[in-house]
């Protein structure tokens, strides 16, 4: 089974994408962040929620079993209440990081966040008070870091920063917003589906039924339940995620695409959105060390050069790449 | 700016006055990038005493193909390949938002023979805004194809040809690669330069487990953090025994302990690098914490030999 090119592999995790809508993209350029049309420029400014400067603790409050995944919620008392979907944080255990093993892990590691929600208010999250924000992170343990990350205890101290880099935007006027996610790339799907719904369609691949627990994150919002394809048939479709998405353009092809999954998931949904002249946002992934900028680590190729994902992205404007699966994507 | 800078007691560093000893190590922080992610609150609490800058080059640079990072053991290892606007869109566009921050700023250059440096640091040396300049030699001269800072005569030779074309203090950068960085150090201090820094980092590579071939794009990298903190302290101290100029040291501070060793062993102001990444506060820790430590704090001074 192939998306398009040859894949890399299934799930990712270090879910940071980012998102970018400029047709120039050159590194380090402030500029960068200047939407292109007067469509985009009222959004434009609205993609990034600043960051408290530095890190800062954070106290777990749940870690739970999602299938394949752990699903974990930080109560995040200094943090601001409204990161956007797509933004991402650096997450490392106050105690016992680099304690798995040849010295690893030793840097933080970056994921997008799933929710977010409010301490208070309907729906409340156990152990928040009221102003506070309670963020959750979805993580499969395939490494240290996500290995360390996914045995948190409930009340355990972690270290926070973010909310980093550029969230998605708003749908194009007259389009319907078409969510694609994959693997662990649902993680920042489901906040922007929270933010869309009712409006929204979703459409997820898994490679197995243990993954496709994850469509449970997604509420009731939505006018249509999400459409599920797995590699291997157990849950919905035997299929690819992009199958759906081209049924799914065929339809109607006046859409706002948003995905975010395995390169070679993201390189099947910018192919086929190029293809139809569909205007697509993909939350990219790569290795990063900082995730502000600091250490130009986490590029990406774009059609104006590299871009760092942490601070260009990590959700980036699909008509920017020439592809979506280049040396250094996921990890 | 009248923003507090991070605690420490005033020094002078080549003539230049400095709230405290921590800088950061350049290439591990960028102010403006930073600022995009955090905001004003950034210049509030500005984590360094002094500013320098990533490299800059003449010519713009791409940098190297990903992927870029590794994670080592207490480490990391980059092959970044010093991406950068070039000197005339950074004198134009980011020496300005530079020059709003709240403490002295130091220009890091490179160039790839010595009349590219001479040019650099010609440039950098007309601007107000700069107090210092670093010079990078830790990459080859196309002319002789020597990596510069390797070499003494090599490293002496490009300090001799920039030191007339400045006022401005110059430090030299040193890289840990060489076989005798003593030697480089001395050089450098003959040839007139005004302080030293180092370490840079140590040459390595890692091998991807799926093919068994370089991980890294740019086939070799530098490896920085913990994992080389006892070389660099090791060279901070030869060096500053050998030398009559400043020395800043760093490699692999992640604490006031980390940087109080390196003072203890002959440096005169210490700079965080890698620990940025994982704290982007982490040089205003560490100069509280190696504040209290020289004011004497017992707590903050206990030995942490015992195992």
């Amino acid at each position: 089974m192939s998306y398009l090119p040859s894949p890399r592999g299934g799930d990712r995790r270090r879910t940071a994408g980012s998102h970018r809508a400029s047709p120039a993209i050159v590194e380090a350029d402030v500029a960068l962040e200047a939407p292109p049309d007067a469509a985009t420029a009222v959004i434009g400014a609205g993609r990034r929620t600043l960051a408290p400067f530095g890190r800062r603790l954070a106290r777990v409050t749940a870690n739970d079993g999602y299938g394949a995944y752990r699903l974990i919620t930080l109560r995040d008392a200094a943090g601001p209440p409204d990161p956007r979907p797509g933004q991402f944080y650096m997450l490392a255990t106050a105690s016992g990081w680099g304690a798995e093993g040849g010295g690893r892990p030793y840097l933080p590691r970056a994921f997008s966040f799933c929710r977010v929600r409010s301490g208070g208010e309907p729906g409340q999250v156990t152990g928040t008070k009221p102003g506070e924000t309670a963020l959750d992170f979805l993580l499969e343990a395939i490494g240290p870091g996500t290995g360390r990350l996914a045995r948190v205890a409930p009340d355990e101290e972690m270290w926070l920063t973010g909310p980093l880099g550029l969230g998605f935007s708003p749908p194009r006027e007259g389009t319907r917003p078409v969510l694609v996610g994959g693997g662990i790339g649902v993680a920042p799907i489901v906040c922007l589906h929270d933010e869309l719904a009712p409006s929204a369609r979703v459409l997820l691949g898994f490679r197995s039924s243990a993954h496709a627990d994850a469509v449970g994150l997604f509420g009731a919002g939505s006018l249509e339940p999400p459409r599920v394809a797995t590699d291997d048939g157990s849950v919905g479709r035997h299929a690819l995620v992009t199958e759906l998405l081209r049924e799914e353009l065929d339809a109607d092809p006046a859409a706002t695409v948003y995905a975010c999954g395995p390169p070679a998931m993201l390189e099947g949904v910018r192919a086929i959105c190029a293809e139809r002249e569909v205007s697509a946002e993909l939350a990219l992934e790569a290795g990063m060390a900082c995730g502000f900028g600091a250490c130009y680590g986490c590029v990406v190729p774009t059609r104006g050069g590299y871009v760092r994902l942490c601070v260009d992205g990590p959700v980036l404007a699909a008509a920017a790449l020439e592809t979506a699966a280049g040396p250094g994507a996921g990890h | 700016m009248s923003a507090p800078a991070p605690s420490g007691a005033p020094l002078e560093l080549c003539g230049v006055e400095l709230a405290g000893p921590v800088l950061n190590g350049s290439g591990t922080f960028d102010a403006i990038a930073a600022r995009r992610t955090f905001g004003d609150a950034l210049l509030e609490d500005f984590p360094f005493h002094a500013f320098v800058s990533k490299t800059i080059t003449l010519a713009p640079r791409q940098g190297n193909a990903p992927p870029r990072l590794w994670e080592a053991p207490a480490g990391l290892i980059n092959s970044i390949g010093l991406p950068n606007k070039g000197l005339e869109a950074f004198l134009r566009e980011d020496l300005p938002e530079l020059a709003e921050l709240p403490v002295p700023l130091v220009v890091s250059v490179m160039g790839f023979s010595r009349e590219e440096l001479e040019l650099l640091v010609s440039a950098a040396g007309a601007r107000a805004e700069i107090a210092m300049i670093e010079l990078n030699v830790s990459c080859p001269n196309v002319e002789t194809g020597l990596v510069m800072g390797a070499d003494p005569s090599e490293t002496a030779s490009a300090v001799e040809r920039v030191r007339p074309v400045t006022d401005k203090p110059l430090i030299v950068k040193l890289t840990p690669n060489a076989t005798d960085p003593r030697a480089v150090a001395l050089a450098a201090e003959g040839a007139g330069a005004d302080a030293v820094s180092l370490v840079n980092t140590l040459k390595g590579m890692a091998l991807d487990p799926r093919t068994g071939c370089s991980w890294l794009g740019g086939g070799t990298g530098g490896v920085s953090g913990p994992a080389i903190r006892a070389v660099a302290l090791e060279q901070v101290q030869a060096v500053s025994a050998a030398v009559g100029v400043p020395v800043v040291g760093m490699g692999g501070i992640e604490n006031g302990r980390d940087a109080a060793d390196f003072m203890l062993a002959g440096a005169a102001c210490v700079a965080v690098g890698t620990e940025s990444f994982r704290d982007p506060g982490a040089g205003r820790r560490v100069a509280a914490e190696v504040a209290a430590i020289t004011a004497g704090a017992p707590e903050a001074a206990a030995s942490t030999r015992a195992g």
